[in-house]
C-alpha cells in the first residue's frame, strides 16, 4: 500500500506536466498586450499601402517605434507560449519536441528581424 | 486510487466526442485565431523587414499586402486580432473567477463573436 495522496499521484500528469508559470505569464502578456494592440492596429494600417517615404517619416517618431516595437516583441513571445500549449495539448513525444523547437526558432527569428527593421528605420 | 499503476491519460481536448455548444466554440475560435495571428504576424515583420531595407524591396512587400489577396488576409487578420482580443479579456476575467455560470459565459460569448465584428468594421473604416 502506498500513502500518496490523490493530488500527488495526479501533479505533473497533464499533457504539459506543469503550468502555472506558463499561465501567469500568459495573463501578464496578454493584459499588456491589451494596451498596446489597438495603437499598433491604427499605426500599421495608417502605414500600410503609403509611399516609402512615408512609412520612413512615420517611423521616425519614438511613440511609434516603441509601440510596435512592444507589441511584436510581446505579441511573438505571448505567440510562441500559445503555440507551445497548443502542440502539448494535441501532440506527443519526437513531434511535440520538433514541432515546439520550430515555434521557439520562428518566432525569435521573427522578434530580432522585426527589432533590426525598427531600428533600422528609427535611426 | 493508491494502486500505483501508472494512468494513461487522454490528451486533450476531445474535440471529436465533444458536442458543440457557443461556450466550446468560442475557446477554440481563441486558439485558431491566435495562432493564425502568427502567419499575420510573419507578413507584417516581413513588411517592416522590407522597408527598412529600401525602396525597391518595400514595393515588392507593400504591393503584396496591398493586393486583392492581401487585403482579404489583412482584413482577417484584423477581425483575429479582435476576436482574439476580445476573448482574451473574457479569460482574464474568467479567470478571476467571473462571469463563470453558462448564461453569462453564453452572453460573453456572443459579445465576443458580435463585438470582433462591430470592432473591424471600425478599424477598416478608420485606417
Amino acid at each position: 500500500m502506498r500513502y500518496l495522496t490523490a493530488r500527488k499521484r495526479a501533479e505533473g500528469k497533464g499533457s504539459a506536466h506543469h503550468g502555472a508559470e506558463h499561465h501567469w505569464s500568459m495573463q501578464v502578456s496578454a493584459v499588456g498586450l491589451a494596451l498596446v494592440v489597438p495603437a499598433f492596429l491604427f499605426i500599421f494600417g495608417r502605414a500600410l499601402g503609403s509611399s516609402h517615404a512615408d512609412v520612413l517619416a512615420t517611423f521616425q517618431s519614438p511613440f511609434v517605434v516603441i509601440i510596435v516595437g512592444l507589441t511584436l516583441f510581446i505579441g511573438l513571445n505571448h505567440a510562441r507560449k500559445g503555440a507551445t500549449i497548443m502542440i502539448e495539448d494535441y501532440t506527443q513525444g519526437t513531434t511535440r519536441k520538433g514541432l515546439i523547437i520550430f515555434v521557439t526558432a520562428l518566432t525569435y527569428l521573427m522578434t530580432a528581424t522585426a527589432l533590426y527593421a525598427l531600428a533600422k528605420l528609427a535611426l | 486510487m493508491a494502486n500505483g499503476k501508472p494512468v494513461e491519460r487522454p490528451l486533450s481536448p476531445h474535440l471529436t466526442i465533444y458536442r458543440p455548444q457557443l461556450t466550446s466554440i468560442t475557446s477554440i475560435l481563441t486558439r485558431i485565431t491566435g495562432n493564425a495571428l502568427i502567419i499575420s504576424a510573419v507578413l507584417v515583420v516581413w513588411w517592416l523587414l522590407a522597408a527598412a531595407v529600401g525602396p525597391a524591396y518595400y514595393n515588392i512587400a507593400n504591393a503584396v499586402l496591398t493586393s486583392w489577396f492581401g487585403d482579404i488576409v489583412m482584413s482577417l487578420s484584423v477581425l483575429g486580432v479582435w476576436y482574439h482580443y476580445l476573448a482574451g479579456l473574457r479569460h482574464l476575467y474568467f479567470d478571476a473567477g467571473h462571469g463563470l455560470d453558462v448564461p453569462t459565459a453564453e452572453k460573453l460569448g456572443w459579445a465576443c463573436l458580435i463585438g470582433s465584428v462591430v470592432l473591424t468594421v471600425i478599424t477598416l473604416i478608420i485606417v
